[in-house]
Parts: C-alpha cells; sequence; structure tokens
C-alpha cells in the first residue's frame, strides 16, 4: 500500500467526520494562528522601530563630551580635525548646540525646537531644502543671523511664506533663510517638522552650549569600526574615556531588534503551547478513533494489512488532519494580521505593519505537520498492535 | 496427493489466570484442493480456535499446520498478514464491510495490500462484483444493501485475490434462511468451479450441504467423513439427555 493510497484514505476519513475533525484542528489553528501572528507582529516592530531609527540615521555616530572635568576642552576645531584624521571611516561632521531660550514668531512663544548646527548638518540628517537655501559655511564663520525652519513652522506661522521673514530666538532676531522638505506624513506641534536650525557659531553667541556632536560614516557596514577609530582618537586627545561617550544609532537599532526578538521568541513559545495541547487534542481523538473502528483494523488485518500498513494509515490521518489545521491557522493568521495592521494603524496612528514571513509561515506548517506525526504515533502504534481476531469480535 | 490444508496433532492453550484452557486438542486432519469441508461444533468445540489457526490469524500453540506446504506456526505477523493476503478469502458472520467505503472499494481492500494498481484493481473488484450478481450496486455504500447483498459483496471480496482457500465462518448466521440458501448456493458454485471451500458453523442443516463434515467436540476430531454418512450429524449427547433439540 503506497503512501498516496493512505492519504486518498485519510482525506476520506477526514472528510466524512467533519465536524469531529474540525473541533480536532482547533488547538493546531488557534496555535498555528498565534504564531504567525506574533511573528508577525515582531516583524511589524522590527520594521517600525528600524524606519524610525533611519530617519535619525543609521549611519551617523554622537559624540557627548562631558562640560567640565577634563584637563583638556574639546572645541569644534578639535573634532573636525579629528573628523579628517580618520577621513577613511569618517565623512561629515556637525556640532549640535542646543539653546535655552525659546523661539518667539511675532508676539508667539512656540515649542519649536531651536538647535545650533553645521552647514553639514542637512546633509547628515537626509534633508532637502524645499525653499530658500539652507545654510552655508559663511553664515558658520560669519556668525550670520539666519536660520533654517521645519514645513511645521513655514505652514503654521506663515501660511507657506516663511523665506525672509524673521523670528526672535533667545532675544535675537534671525531671519529665516530658507524652508526644509516636509518629512513627517502629518505636520503637528512638536513633531518630526517643527524645529529651526541655526549656525552653531551664532548659537554660541546666543549662549547655545554644544552638547554633542553627530559624525557620519563613510560605510554604513563599518559602523563598529567607524566608532571605534573615532574612540581611538578622543581617547588620544583626553587621554582618558571617562569624559567622552560615542553611541550608534545603528548600534542601538541592533540592541533593540534583539529585545524585540526576544519577546517573540518567549510569544511564540507559549503560542507553542497551544500547538501542543492542539497534538494532544489530536492525540485523543486518534485513540478515541483507534478504539471505535477497532473492528475495521481487524477486517484489515485479517484482509492482509500488515502492521506498518494499519500504521500509516493513522499516523497519516492525524499528519493530514493536523497540517489540515495548519493550513487554516496559517489563512487564519493572515487574515488577523490583516485586521491588527488596520486596527494599529487606526487606532495609535502608527505606520506599522503586522507582517507574516513565509519563513513562520513554512515552520507553522512544518511543525503542524509534525505534531500530527508525532501524537499519531501513539495511538497508530496501538491500532498497529491490536490482535486481529480480538479485533474482528469487538463490539 | 499434497493436502492444500494439513494440521498435525495441533494444540492450542489459553491462558485464563491460574487456569489453563484446552481450546484444540491434539486435532490431526487434512483438506485437500477443490474440496467442500464443513467443520461443524457446539460452542465451546474448538471450532472458532480451529478456524483462527487455518485462518492463519493464530498460531498453534504446539503441532504443526502446513497451508500449501508452508509451516505457519513458525511465521511472524507479517508473513502471517502476507500468507492471509495471498492464500485466504474470508467470509464472516457479520460481513464484516467497510462502512465508509462503496461496494467496489470494500473489494479492492485485500488487492491494494496485494500491491495491485489502481486501475486492474477496479477491474477485478467488479468482474467478482458481477461475479455475485451485484456489478450494479458498485457505487452502494454497505449500508444500502439488505444483509444477503452484503454477504454477497463479502464473498466477491474473498474471492477477488484468487484465493487458495475460501474459508467462510458461519456465513449464514445473521441471515434469514432463503438468504442463506442463497448465500450456501453461491458457495457450491464456487466449489464446483474447482474453489477449495471451508465453512465453520454449528448448524448441521448447512454442514449437510456440504461435501465432508469434520465434528469437533471438546477440542477433539469427533467425526471426520463424508457428510451424507448418518454418524456426521450426531446431536451431543448432553443435549439430547435434556430433550431440548428433536432431530
Amino acid at each position: 500500500m503506497s503512501i498516496v493510497e493512505s492519504l486518498l484514505l485519510a482525506l476520506k476519513n477526514i472528510i466524512s467526520s467533519k465536524t469531529r475533525t474540525l473541533l480536532t484542528m482547533l488547538g493546531i489553528i488557534i496555535g498555528v494562528a498565534a504564531v504567525i501572528i506574533i511573528v508577525g507582529l515582531g516583524n511589524g516592530l522590527e520594521g517600525y522601530i528600524s524606519d524610525s531609527f533611519s530617519s535619525m540615521g543609521t549611519n551617523t555616530l554622537t559624540v557627548m563630551v562631558m562640560p567640565r572635568g577634563a584637563t583638556r576642552t574639546l572645541s569644534v576645531d578639535d573634532i573636525y580635525d579629528i573628523v579628517e584624521d580618520n577621513s577613511e571611516y569618517l565623512d561629515l561632521c556637525s556640532p549640535i548646540a542646543n539653546l535655552s531660550g525659546s523661539v518667539k514668531i511675532g508676539t508667539e512663544t512656540t515649542s519649536t525646537s531651536a538647535s545650533g548646527v553645521s552647514e553639514d548638518y542637512l546633509a547628515i540628517k537626509g534633508y532637502a531644502v524645499e525653499k530658500g537655501r539652507g545654510l552655508q559655511y559663511s553664515d558658520i564663520s560669519q556668525r550670520s543671523r539666519v536660520c533654517v525652519v521645519g514645513a511645521y513652522v513655514d505652514l503654521a506661522y506663515y501660511g507657506g511664506n516663511a523665506v525672509g521673514q524673521t523670528l526672535r530666538v533667545g532675544g535675537q532676531t534671525l531671519t529665516i533663510a530658507g524652508v526644509v522638505e516636509q518629512q513627517s506624513d502629518h505636520l503637528e506641534e512638536g513633531g518630526t517638522d517643527d524645529f529651526l536650525i541655526l549656525p552653531y557659531s551664532t548659537a554660541s553667541r546666543l549662549s547655545g552650549t554644544i552638547t554633542s556632536y553627530t559624525v557620519t560614516v563613510k560605510n554604513e557596514d563599518d559602523v563598529t569600526e567607524s566608532k571605534s577609530a573615532l574612540e581611538q582618537s578622543l581617547y588620544a586627545f583626553f587621554e582618558s574615556d571617562e569624559f567622552y561617550s560615542v553611541t550608534s544609532m545603528s548600534e542601538m537599532l541592533d540592541t533593540m531588534t534583539g529585545m524585540i526578538n526576544i519577546l517573540v521568541v518567549v510569544l511564540v513559545g507559549i503560542a507553542a503551547i497551544s500547538l501542543v495541547v492542539g497534538g494532544i487534542g489530536i492525540m485523543n481523538i486518534m485513540l478515541v478513533s483507534v478504539t471505535e473502528r477497532t473492528r475495521e483494523i481487524g477486517v484489515r488485518k485479517s484482509l492482509g494489512a500488515k502492521e506498518r500498513y494499519i500504521m500509516q494509515q493513522f499516523v497519516i490521518e492525524a499528519a493530514v488532519t493536523s497540517a489540515l489545521g495548519g493550513v487554516i491557522g496559517i489563512v487564519l493568521g493572515y487574515v488577523l494580521s490583516a485586521a491588527a495592521s488596520s486596527l494599529i494603524t487606526a487606532l495609535l496612528d502608527a505606520a506599522l505593519t503586522v507582517a507574516p514571513s513565509t519563513g513562520a509561515v513554512l515552520l507553522a506548517f512544518g511543525i503542524s505537520a509534525g505534531i500530527g506525526i508525532l501524537f499519531g504515533y501513539l495511538p497508530a502504534k496501538k491500532a498497529a498492535l491490536l490482535n486481529p481476531i480480538d479485533a474482528l469480535h469487538y463490539d | 496427493m499434497k493436502a492444500l490444508i494439513e494440521l498435525k496433532e495441533v494444540c492450542k492453550y489459553y491462558h485464563m489466570g491460574d487456569t489453563t484452557v484446552i481450546a484444540a486438542d491434539h486435532i490431526s486432519f487434512q483438506i485437500f484442493k477443490g474440496e467442500f469441508v464443513a467443520i461443524v461444533g457446539s460452542s465451546g468445540s474448538g471450532k472458532s480456535t480451529c478456524m483462527n489457526i487455518i485462518g492463519c490469524l493464530d498460531v498453534p500453540s504446539e503441532g504443526v499446520y502446513l497451508l500449501d506446504g508452508r509451516d505457519v506456526g513458525q511465521m511472524n505477523k507479517n508473513e502471517l498478514a502476507e500468507i492471509r493476503n495471498e492464500l485466504l478469502g474470508f467470509i464472516f458472520q457479520q460481513y464484516n464491510l467497510l462502512p465508509k467505503l462503496n461496494l467496489a472499494e470494500n473489494v479492492e481492500v485485500p488487492m491494494m495490500y496485494a500491491g495491485v494498481g489502481r486501475g486492474e484493481r477496479r477491474e477485478r473488484a467488479l468482474a467478482a462484483l458481477n461475479h455475485v450478481g451485484l456489478e450494479e450496486k458498485w457505487r452502494h455504500k454497505p449500508n444500502q444493501l439488505s444483509g444477503g447483498q452484503q454477504q454477497r459483496a463479502a464473498i466477491a471480496r474473498a474471492l477477488v485475490g484468487n484465493p487458495a482457500v475460501i474459508l467462510a465462518d458461519e456465513p449464514t448466521g445473521a441471515l434469514d434462511s432463503k438468504t442463506g440458501r442463497e448465500v450456501i448456493g453461491i458457495l457450491q458454485q464456487l466449489h464446483a468451479a474447482g474453489n477449495t471451500v471451508v465453512l465453520i458453523t454449528h448448524d448441521n442443516s448447512i454442514a449437510v450441504q456440504t461435501q465432508r463434515i469434520i465434528r469437533l467436540e471438546d477440542g477433539r476430531v469427533g467425526y471426520d467423513g463424508p457428510s451424507d454418512a448418518p454418524e456426521a450429524v450426531v446431536i451431543p449427547k448432553a443435549v439430547r439427555a435434556e430433550g431440548g433439540i428433536t432431530a
């Protein structure tokens, strides 16, 4: 008797008792669907976070310098020298100066964040100038009283005509030289597009202090090497590693992704319990089925069925039931993933797609079929070992 | 001439707790190709044990059973299954058709285990059903048929593999007398066509329709001879003494 024959026989038996089969499969269906949704959610979360991080720049390193304590003070020129020295790894550089003073537009005090940066800042961020111009080296060297604003500032306070207008930062009047292209989907107060940048040299005159430096790496694949090169130079400068720290976005992203992966593995483990319970359900029903079909087994044996054929028949039936449950679970998982995606988008206003991976789907199917074989084995063994005489006279 | 079925001093013991039940006590007989034999006995006479051993469903505790010259007592379960598939055709009291399969599929079951291909299987199944007058009903499930029809389908299933021996265990036991006679008629036809038929029954009126009767009493052969001899249908003394049965 071939495997195909056993498969057809199994399908026949499954079709002839639909309700029972469906109930048997329920555990597997739920387990597989849960695994798919969780893995999908994990993928979605990972994608969402990695998108957010890459908008901050995964090719950037952030250098924080202790304001006091070191015997030497790191000036902007020192940092530029270090970047120059490591030009095989490092590319652009911008100091970030935070301004304590608030931004006043007309008479209104806004929540717009203002930072002093270099002429490379927009390039580091990957922002494009939509109107007017960006900051230039001459602005830095001449401490020009100019600034570049985000799309929100342009639209909300100037009706889209911000270029050439003025605003006040920390009591100083600045002329808006340019507007940056809109970055986020929605313009909102305090959002990505609600910002103002001015030359760091100007900012330092407005009592702004440089708190960090953003440095980009030449090659995104060499973030780790670039980071250590930068750290070595800083160590050489300070002769200690206590006064600076270098963080890389891509390393933080890796850490976050690692955490999400651990979370997903734990959740999938919990969902897998349902698969095991489902497998036990299948074993239970198969045991009942063996008892019910004792006479059939006896007849088959008397007609010449060897033990392994009976075994094969029951194992395949369990595996088909389980695999069928797996397929239904996969479909259900996809449907629920799509539903979850639209629900999250609607409720949280976040572009988080629950995306089940093909690998997870194949794994779920393989595991469910495997569970069928595993938990079908015991009942099948029981059936195969039945004594044909007793089985024939079983009522 | 070599015997098709040969039992030499076959014994079968069952252990029930501390006691040992002797179900077959040195049974010996031979059945030759083309014979129509009834093995008769009341309940407890050992005829079921005898049928199980002849049918290769069980092996003797002692003695030798040769089927077509092969020593069945030395075989393992898989070899026994092969022998059953190859050499034996079973007909049961309760028909034992598989309820979820239609008649043709039921008849195909032994051939499936013999590894016969799909097309040939269906062809031979329909031919066997035709032989018992059920070709038209091959799509029917067993429960859509009368008892007599089901038993005829079971006979078709027993026939289909061209077995050396057709073994019928109380084939008329669940049928009314008219359909019972029809079934016996089919068995007689099979015998006339050269098949070896062994019928196990407790019913003398069925047994006398065969050629030869082997009567079992308390696990021993009480009579072995032609079915038309007067001693063939002897009624056990105990029953006669109670006056329960009139011959």
